[in-house]
């Protein structure tokens, strides 16, 4: 008989007054016997809908299975068969508009927390099993991976399974993309991200750090060394800016420059040397994930007021509910229906504030969320010392702007179908550098079709 | 990790390191820069490639201690290693099509502007170099300067060796005395860049500035070095370092690079106190 509660076993938290001063993790995860109560609210459905939300395909009824008769390990090696990262997806990915969203469980009450789950078998196989993994018989085929974020690790960890000799280039000194730079350690804590990496390196992929593709080799160069596919995972990492005046002024940030300075280079830490802003007085203009993180990390570096200055309305924000949720418990304050026109700076060039309209909403537009519109005459200044613009990125021109042949669209984004094949005949793409910015598990998807395309391609030489 | 396979101490407080990158090595080209980051702990700091060996696989960097990263980078000896080097990143410097060129350097600029000389210089430009230093102390690269120009013109604002006076003032009696320049590089301080570039601005000769603003990633992903050019936003790093000097808004750029300068000053003191401050009898 399964548990009918209509709530999902509640997530133990760090109380947000405490957690607004740390970079320790939010969430803490669940004990054994919370897992075991909330997987025994799964129905095991016949037709798992579950699972044709979830872009790799987790087997979620079957682990669930084996979490309700306390068998953690046996649901560890099922979660492993389709996803190469699952601390990293059972904490970052927004399981409410995907497994979860299609869990019939939600009809009536909420889903079965599988992302909660998932990420309970994977912080108990980590903390619990000293088994290594298998290490496939090579096949003698070498793929080169350009990009260790999301994409380019799934697809790594894929080939490598299938036995292929991978090799990985990244640009940063640390392998992990946006898990690493941009995700916060109070969301994501990055020792655990090495960690399902170093599980990679047991497979035999290599992972080339220091290497900028398109600069210090080239795809053409990549076949010359014979790699006989290449798979761009390269992300979308070009910050956009507002093209307000003001924009320029010392205080101003790309939420990118914010969160890198942060999370990659410990700026938060003493102990290393990257600065960054001593902020009193933040505001963060967007109303995404990146918005929320930047707006977040300013909080925890010791800002005294920190806003999300959003043009839309709360319905309209791209950010997950519970992303918002923290941010709002931890005394982050929405200034919605908001706009910035300019940023204002004092003599020395530093920012002082900025000016900001007042906005509403009018007929849907092309992305069906409801236009903006400015209220004329509602200018007003918000005292502020540090601007962070988190409003979008786009993909790094490096790749494209030295591969001859590979087709891009209008926005810079590299063409591929829907097997990850570009217009270069052995070179697959996939994740924010084909889709401009989204989300870890969809590039995680992507990652995961091009190797089986590119196992296809090898195979049929 | 990057070792270490020559050192030599220029003058003081400027430092040549020939480090192993041999995938560096290989494509770097005059104007473009590296990356590199000491330890675990370090940043991220920029420094233009003054010199490369593509047989040997390694990159010759030159560069003033004046902040914790590269001051820990000095104390470095040959068979250390640097954990983190990365290139080469930027573009490089446009050298096709130039037939008399002056290059004009200042202190240590002068490291970032022997390679674009050299480049010039071989691919068979006429080349003057102009460089200045504030006294005799510290003038690097004398030798190396001569062999790439047909002409070099050492300046001191002491008059303590070569000739007594500015950069500019040199430049601006080289171009009235008849030398028509059809391309100037200037490479130093900010304020100096500035002012060559107004210098040349009434005669119209096409002024290249090599820019090195605060910047993390080098790749275009931080926007941190973003500057104004021709009333537009660019990323040093990637559509530069160089720019058409006479569009450059140098004032916004001095000011941009004052971001940390308060909390730079506090961590120099840190490290004095452990004891890495650069060898003054180096």
């Amino acid at each position: 008989m399964p548990n009918m509660s209509l709530k999902k076993v509640p997530m133990p938290e760090q109380d947000p007054e405490v957690r607004n001063k740390n970079f320790s993790e939010v969430t803490l995860g669940y004990t054994p016997e919370m897992a075991i109560e909330e997987a025994t609210r799964c129905l095991n459905c016949k037709n798992k809908p579950c699972v044709a939300g979830c872009p790799v395909c987790v087997k979620i009824p079957e682990f669930i299975t084996k979490v309700a008769a306390g068998e953690f390990e046996e649901a560890f090696d099922i979660i492993k068969t389709t996803n190469c990262l699952p601390a990293v997806c059972g904490r970052v990915c927004p399981q409410e508009s995907q497994c979860e969203e299609k869990c019939v469980r939600a009809i009536k009450g909420e889903s079965v927390g599988i992302g909660r789950l998932e990420r309970f078998v994977a912080d108990y196989h980590m903390a619990n099993s000293q088994a290594a993994p298998v290490v496939p018989a090579s096949n003698g085929h070498k793929v080169a991976v350009i990009g260790a974020g999301p994409a380019g690790l799934t697809c790594a960890s894929d080939l490598a399974l299938l036995g292929y000799k991978v090799t990985i280039f990244e640009a940063f000194h640390m392998p992990g993309g946006v898990l690493v730079y941009g995700i916060p350690e109070f969301r994501l804590p990055k020792a655990l991200v090495q960690k399902e990496i170093e599980n990679l390196k047991v497979l035999g992929v290599e992972i080339m750090t220091n290497m900028v593709i398109g600069k210090v080799l080239s795809i053409d160069e990549l076949f010359e060394e014979d790699f006989e596919a290449v798979f761009i995972g390269s992300g979308a990492g070009l910050p956009t800016f507002m093209k307000i005046p003001g924009e320029n002024l010392i205080g101003v940030y790309s939420a990118n420059e914010y969160l890198t300075r942060a999370n990659l280079m410990k700026a938060y830490d003493n102990q290393y040397d990257t600065p960054i802003r001593n902020s009193k007085a933040v505001a963060v203009v967007g109303g995404g994930n990146v918005a929320m993180d930047a707006a977040r990390t300013a909080k925890r570096l010791g800002a005294e007021k920190v806003y999300i200055v959003y043009r839309r309305s709360e319905a309209e924000m791209p950010a997950r509910a519970e992303e918002e949720h923290h941010a709002k418990e931890e005394g982050i304050i929405f200034k919605n229906l908001n706009n910035p026109v300019s940023i204002l700076g004092g003599e020395n060039g530093e920012v002082t504030g900025m000016e900001c309209v007042e906005m509403t909403l009018g007929e849907p537009d092309a992305s069906g969320r409801r236009r903006p519109i400015e209220k004329a005459g509602s200018n007003f200044v918000l005292d502020i010392d540090t601007a962070i613009i988190a409003i979008g990125t786009s993909p790094n021109p490096l790749i494209r702007n030295t591969t001859a042949g590979l087709d891009t669209n209008n926005w810079g984004c590299i063409v591929a179908d829907d097997k990850m094949a570009t217009s270069r005949k052995g070179v697959y793409a996939g994740g924010d550098t084909v889709t401009g910015a989204a989300t870890v598990i969809l590039a995680m998807g992507a990652g995961k079709t091009a190797a089986q395309s590119i196992d296809e391609y090898i195979k049929g030489l | 990790m990057y070792k270490i396979v020559s050192k030599r101490q220029l003058n003081s407080v400027v430092t040549m390191l020939e480090v192993e990158a041999p995938f560096i090595a290989r494509k770097a080209q005059a104007g473009q820069f590296i990356i590199f980051r000491v330890d675990e702990f370090g940043e991220r700091i920029p420094l233009t490639i003054a010199d490369y060996d593509r047989e040997k696989g390694t990159i010759t960097v030159i560069f003033q201690g004046v902040g914790k990263s590269t001051r820990m980078l000095a104390a470095k000896e040959v068979g250390d290693t640097i954990l983190d080097f990365v290139g080469p990143l930027g573009k490089a410097t446009e050298i096709e099509g130039f037939k008399k060129v002056c290059v004009v350097g200042g202190g240590v600029g002068c490291a970032i502007a022997y390679p674009s000389a050299k480049a010039l210089f071989d691919n068979g430009a006429q080349v003057d170099i102009i460089a200045g230093f504030r006294n005799k102390d510290i003038v690097i690269l004398e030798d190396e300067m001569k062999a790439v120009s047909n002409r070099l013109f050492l300046t001191t604002d002491d008059g303590s060796y070569g000739i007594k006076g500015f950069v500019t003032n040199q430049l601006k009696s080289l171009i009235d005395a008849g030398n028509n320049y059809d391309l100037v590089i200037a490479i130093g301080p900010v304020i100096m860049m500035k002012m060559v570039a107004e210098v040349t601005r009434p005669y119209g000769i096409k002024t290249i500035v090599s820019l090195n603003p605060i910047m993390i990633d080098g790749t275009g992903m931080c926007g941190g070095c973003r500057v104004t050019v021709g009333g537009e936003i660019k990323f040093a790093c990637v559509h530069g370092p160089d720019f058409d000097g006479h569009q450059v808004d140098f004032d916004e750029l001095m000011r941009r690079n004052t971001f940390y300068k308060k909390q730079e000053l506090a961590e120099l003191d840190h490290v004095c106190r452990i004891g890495l401050e650069v060898k003054e009898d180096a």
